[in-house]
C-alpha cells in the first residue's frame, strides 16, 4: 500500500541504512566504546603504577635501596616490582631519574608519585588530588615498613557479581547516550538539513499530512534505536555477561520514553533552524554538556551538592538512572515508572512547543 | 494578473525583479502583504489542503533526499496524494527517466534532477502548475527536453502553467502570455503578439566602434533612443525604420572617421523591450 506514512517511515530508514557513516555511528561505535572501555576498566588482570625516583648515593642505611633494589646501589633507570594479594596483580614501575625528567614523566601521566629520601626519612610528592597518588603513598609507606602493599586487618572479599562492575556501570548508559545521540542527530540534524534544502518547504506544499511526516520520523527512528540498543546489550551479554537483573517490559517502557522525550526536545530545537552548521552547534550544545553530567561514564555525584540537584533534572539523568535500576538493581514497571512519566511529559511538552512555533519553510 | 484554464503564462524578468516571490504568494508559500490570490476562485486560507491537491510546484532548487532513488522518491511523493506506484512509473516516462529508475538522487545531474523536479509536480495531473526557473543552469539540450514535456502537456491537458524565468526564447516558445516584471512590478504584459507589436513600432541598429566616440547619435534621423555597452564598445539605436537612418549613419561615420567593426540590423525584440522599460539587459 503506498500510504504517506508507511513511505516516508521506509524512505527514512533506507536513508539511514544508505548511509555507511550513520550505520557506524549508530551500531558500531557504541560497541567499540563498551569494548575498548570495558576492557581498560574491567577485565584488568594487573594494575600498574608508575613512581619515580630521585636517587640520593649518599645515604647510609637508604630504605629505597634497602627495600627495592636489594641493597645494590641504585644503577638500574627502570625497575619493575609485581606484587599479588587478593585484591589481584600489583605491577610497580619505578624511574630512577633526575627531578626534571621526573616532572616531565608527571606531567605526561607515566607515573603518579616521585619519591626523594634523605636523613629523615622518604617522601612522597604527589598532586593531593590524585587519588593514585594517595594510594601509591599508602601501599609504599605499607611496603616499606612490612615488605607488603597493604596491611590486612580484616578480611577482604572480593565483589565479582555481575550488576556491580564498571561495564555494569557504563552498559546502560551507553545505551541512553547512543539514545540520546541517535535521535538528536537522526532526527534534528535531518530537519534542519531538509529545511535548509527546501524538501520541507517542497513536501508541505502537497496534501501530505504534517503529523504523518512527524509521525514517520519519530516511528523510523524508534525502530533504528530498538535496534540499536538490542545489538548494544546482546553484546553486552555476550562479552561481558551483562543480563537485564529487571522487568524487560519496563525496560521497553522506558527505551519508549526517552525516545519521546528526545524526539521532543529534536523538534524544539530544530523548530527554527535553517542553517545546518548552526543546527550542528546546537545539539553539541544541548548533548555535549548531558553526556558529560549525567553519569554515563563516572557517577555525578562527585559533583558538588548543588550541582547534582541540576544534573538530576537533566532528561538524559533520569533516562540513564533508570536504566541502571532495571538492567543492574532489578527495577520493575512500577518502580521505574516516575521516570518514565517523567521523560514522556519532557518529550510532550518539548514537542508541542516545537510544533508550535515550527517553521515549515 | 489573472491566468486563465489551459493557459501558458511566463513570468519574465532578470534575477531579483521578484519572480520567485510572486511564485511563491502564488504557491502559498509567503504571504502577500496587500492585494489576495485566488486560485480556482479560492484563497489559500482555510482551502490549503484542497489546492495543495490540484496545484503543481516545482522550487528553485530543491534537493530530494539523496540516498532515495528517483522511483522511491516518485512513489513517496505520489503517496501525498494517494496515487498507486504505477504512476510513479508513469512519470518516470513522460520525463524519459526510465535509465534513471534505479539511480540514487545524489548521482543525477542538474538536467536530471531537474525533470525529477517537474516530474514530481506532475504526479497529481496538475490543474495549476507553477514552476520556478524549471531550466535555470541547464545546458540546451536537457532545456529543450524540459520544454518538450511542457508542450506535450500543454496539448494534452487542459492545464494552466505559471513559468517564472529569464530566458526571453522560453517565454516566447512556451507561452501564450507574457508579463514583464522588475523590482516587484509588472511593466509590460500580453501575449507574445502583442508584445511583439509593440516591439515592431521600431528597429534595432548595433554598431560596434574602434573607440568611443563623442558623436551624438540623436541628431540621425529616425533614432529614438541610443544605449552604450563601454564594455563592448557597441551603440545600440533603437530607430523608427532602418532604411531610413542606415545610409545617414554610415556616411556620418565615414566622415568622422570612426570605423565600425561589426554592423546588426533587426527587428526589435522582447530583450529589446525589457532593455528600453528598464535599462537592463534580461540575463544582466
Amino acid at each position: 500500500m503506498n500510504h504517506p506514512f508507511i513511505q516516508l517511515t521506509i524512505s527514512q530508514i533506507k536513508e539511514f541504512f544508505r548511509e555507511p557513516g550513520s550505520v557506524f555511528w549508530s551500531f558500531g561505535f557504541p560497541i567499540l566504546m563498551a569494548l575498548g572501555l570495558g576492557m581498560a576498566f574491567s577485565g584488568k588482570k594487573e594494575i600498574m603504577h608508575g613512581v619515580a625516583i630521585i636517587p640520593t648515593y649518599s645515604i647510609e642505611g637508604s630504605i629505597i635501596e634497602k627495600t627495592i633494589f636489594g641493597g645494590e646501589s641504585m644503577k638500574d633507570t627502570i625497575i619493575e616490582k609485581r606484587f599479588e594479594n587478593v585484591n589481584g596483580k600489583t605491577r610497580y614501575v619505578y624511574y630512577i631519574t633526575s627531578w626534571e625528567d621526573a616532572e616531565i614523566l608527571l606531567k605526561r601521566g607515566i607515573i603518579s608519585a616521585i619519591l626523594s629520601e634523605d636523613e629523615n626519612g622518604i617522601r612522597y610528592h604527589y598532586d593531593p588530588m590524585n587519588p593514585e597518588g594517595e594510594l601509591i603513598q599508602v601501599q609504599l609507606s605499607n611496603f616499606f615498613e612490612t615488605g607488603n602493599l597493604g596491611q590486612n586487618t580484616g578480611v577482604i572479599e572480593p565483589l565479582q557479581t555481575i550488576g556491580m562492575r564498571y561495564i555494569d556501570f557504563l552498559i546502560p548508559g551507553l545505551l541512553t547516550m547512543g539514545i540520546m545521540m541517535s535521535v538528536m542527530w537522526g532526527v534534528c540534524y535531518a530537519l534542519i538539513e531538509k529545511r535548509s534544502k527546501k524538501l520541507l518547504r517542497r513536501m508541505v506544499a502537497t496534501p501530505m499530512r504534517k503529523t504523518h511526516f512527524l509521525l514517520a520520523i519519530w516511528a523510523s527512528r524508534l525502530i533504528l534505536t530498538f535496534f540499536d540498543s538490542v545489538v548494544l546489550l546482546v553484546f553486552a551479554h555476550y562479552f561481558f555477561h551483562i543480563t537485564i537483573q529487571g522487568s524487560i517490559p519496563a525496560l521497553i517502557l522506558l527505551l519508549l520514553s526517552g525516545n519521546i522525550a528526545f524526539f521532543g526536545l529534536s523538534i524544539l530545537i530544530s523548530s527554527r533552524t535553517a542553517n545546518t552548521e548552526v543546527g550542528n552547534g546546537l545539539i553539541s550544545f544541548i548533548t555535549t554538556p548531558m553526556m558529560v553530567l549525567s553519569g554515563i561514564f563516572f557517577s555525578y555525584q562527585n559533583f558538588p551538592a548543588w550541582a547534582i540537584g541540576v544534573i538530576k533534572i537533566l532528561p538524559l539523568t533520569k533516562f540513564t538512572d533508570e536504566a541502571r535500576s532495571i538492567i543492574n538493581e532489578g527495577s520493575g514497571l512500577f518502580g521505574s515508572l516516575d521516570g518514565v512519566i517523567m521523560l514522556i511529559l519532557f518529550g510532550v511538552v518539548t514537542f508541542l512547543a516545537g510544533t508550535r512555533i515550527y517553521k515549515w519553510y | 494578473m489573472k491566468v486563465l484554464p489551459g493557459e501558458f503564462t511566463a513570468l519574465l524578468g532578470p534575477n531579483g525583479a521578484g519572480k520567485t516571490t510572486l511564485v511563491e504568494m502564488i504557491e502559498g508559500i509567503q504571504k502577500p502583504d496587500d492585494g489576495s490570490i485566488l486560485i480556482k476562485g479560492m484563497p489559500w486560507k482555510g482551502n490549503e489542503f484542497f489546492l495543495n491537491q490540484v496545484i503543481g510546484i516545482s522550487l528553485q532548487e530543491t534537493w530530494f533526499i539523496e540516498k532515495l532513488t528517483v522511483y522511491e522518491t516518485l512513489c513517496l511523493f505520489a503517496s501525498f496524494y494517494h496515487l498507486s506506484k504505477s504512476r510513479a512509473g508513469e512519470i518516470l516516462f513522460l520525463i524519459n527517466l526510465e535509465e534513471k529508475k534505479n539511480t540514487y538522487i545524489k548521482n543525477l545531474s542538474g538536467g536530471q534532477r531537474q525533470k525529477l523536479a517537474l516530474g514530481i509536480a506532475l504526479l497529481n495531473f496538475p490543474e495549476v502548475l507553477l514552476l520556478d526557473e524549471p531550466t535555470t543552469g541547464l545546458d540546451p539540450n536537457a532545456r529543450h527536453d524540459i520544454w518538450e514535456i511542457l508542450l506535450k502537456l500543454k496539448e494534452e491537458r487542459n492545464t494552466s502553467l505559471v513559468l517564472t524565468t529569464h530566458y526571453m526564447e522560453e517565454a516566447e516558445y512556451l507561452c501564450d502570455r507574457i508579463i514583464i516584471i522588475d523590482k516587484g512590478k509588472i511593466l509590460a504584459k500580453g501575449s507574445l503578439q502583442e508584445l511583439l507589436t509593440e516591439c515592431e513600432t521600431s528597429e534595432i541598429i548595433e554598431i560596434t566602434v574602434n573607440s568611443v566616440s563623442s558623436y551624438n547619435f540623436h541628431q540621425l534621423p529616425g533614432v529614438l533612443k541610443t544605449n552604450f555597452n563601454p564594455k563592448a564598445n557597441l551603440y545600440s539605436l533603437e530607430v523608427r525604420e532602418i532604411i531610413e537612418t542606415l545610409p545617414v549613419l554610415l556616411k556620418e561615420m565615414d566622415k568622422e572617421g570612426i570605423h565600425i567593426r561589426s554592423l546588426q540590423c533587426r527587428k526589435r525584440n522582447l530583450d529589446d523591450l525589457f532593455t528600453s522599460l528598464t535599462g537592463r539587459h534580461l540575463n544582466a
